[in-house]
């Protein structure tokens, strides 16, 4: 299990190539990579990434500890950024890996729901006429009630 | 005690972090004690349903003790991922 929180990028494919490297124990990986989306506008400038440092370890760290408690899986690496983002940037990425894929699939999504919602995150949208805090969505609340 | 603040309720406060000196004994305690302080605290803490609380760095709730608590944040719902 790894837990990575940085403000440099990531090399998705190194990442993944690493994680999946020497393992022949679990058929299955899925990874998930979230991107930095533009507005509908096409203007935004900066997403910028606030955390808490060290609650922001030890809630990922407990989300991927859940996740490997409720699903059989080989391992679980989760990468999250924080800092001045550009549209297309990659954010963050999760990878698990387990015998089967059902259990690979479902622990990321898993990974996912409880990273929007329970991981101590806040993102800013700056365009070029103002910045704005976005908004928690209801929906992602809700997405923790079907697990 | 160190608060800490985050996103808006950072900016709204104006600071990230400082030494508050409380002998409140829940998160609400607490709360009403900055919100009495200034105008800034109250408008922060206005609504409280649009605000979370971490005691120690685990997500808790407004009634909770502060009993042997040695950091609270205060912070918006988090959007992650």
């Amino acid at each position: 299990m790894r837990i990575a929180v940085q403000e440099e990028p990531f090399d998705l494919g190194a990442e993944a190539n690493a994680f999946a490297a020497g393992d022949d124990a679990n058929g299955a990986i899925v990874t998930f990579t979230g991107v930095v989306r533009d507005l509908a506008s096409g203007d935004l400038d900066v997403m910028e990434i606030e955390h808490y440092p060290g609650m922001t370890e030890r809630a990922l760290t407990k989300i991927a500890q859940e996740a490997k408690d409720r699903w059989s899986l080989g391992d679980v690496l989760v990468i999250h950024r924080h800092g001045r983002l550009a549209p297309g940037d990659r954010i963050m990425m999760v990878a698990t890996a387990a015998p089967h894929r059902k259990d690979a699939f479902e622990a990321a999504e898993y990974l996912m729901d409880y990273l929007k919602s329970r991981a101590p995150f806040w993102k800013k949208e700056i365009t070029r006429t103002g910045a704005d805090w976005v908004a928690a969505k209801d929906e992602d609340e809700d997405a923790l009630t079907r697990w | 005690m160190d608060v800490l603040y985050f996103a808006w309720v950072r900016e709204r406060i104006g600071l990230p972090k400082e030494k508050v000196e409380t002998s409140a004994a829940t998160v609400s305690d607490l709360v009403s004690e900055l919100c009495a302080r200034e105008e800034r605290y109250a408008a922060a803490f206005a609504d409280l349903s649009a605000l979370r609380v971490a005691l120690d760095q685990e997500l808790s709730d407004f009634d909770a003790s502060l009993t042997g608590v040695r950091e609270v944040a205060f912070f918006p719902p988090m959007t992650g991922g």
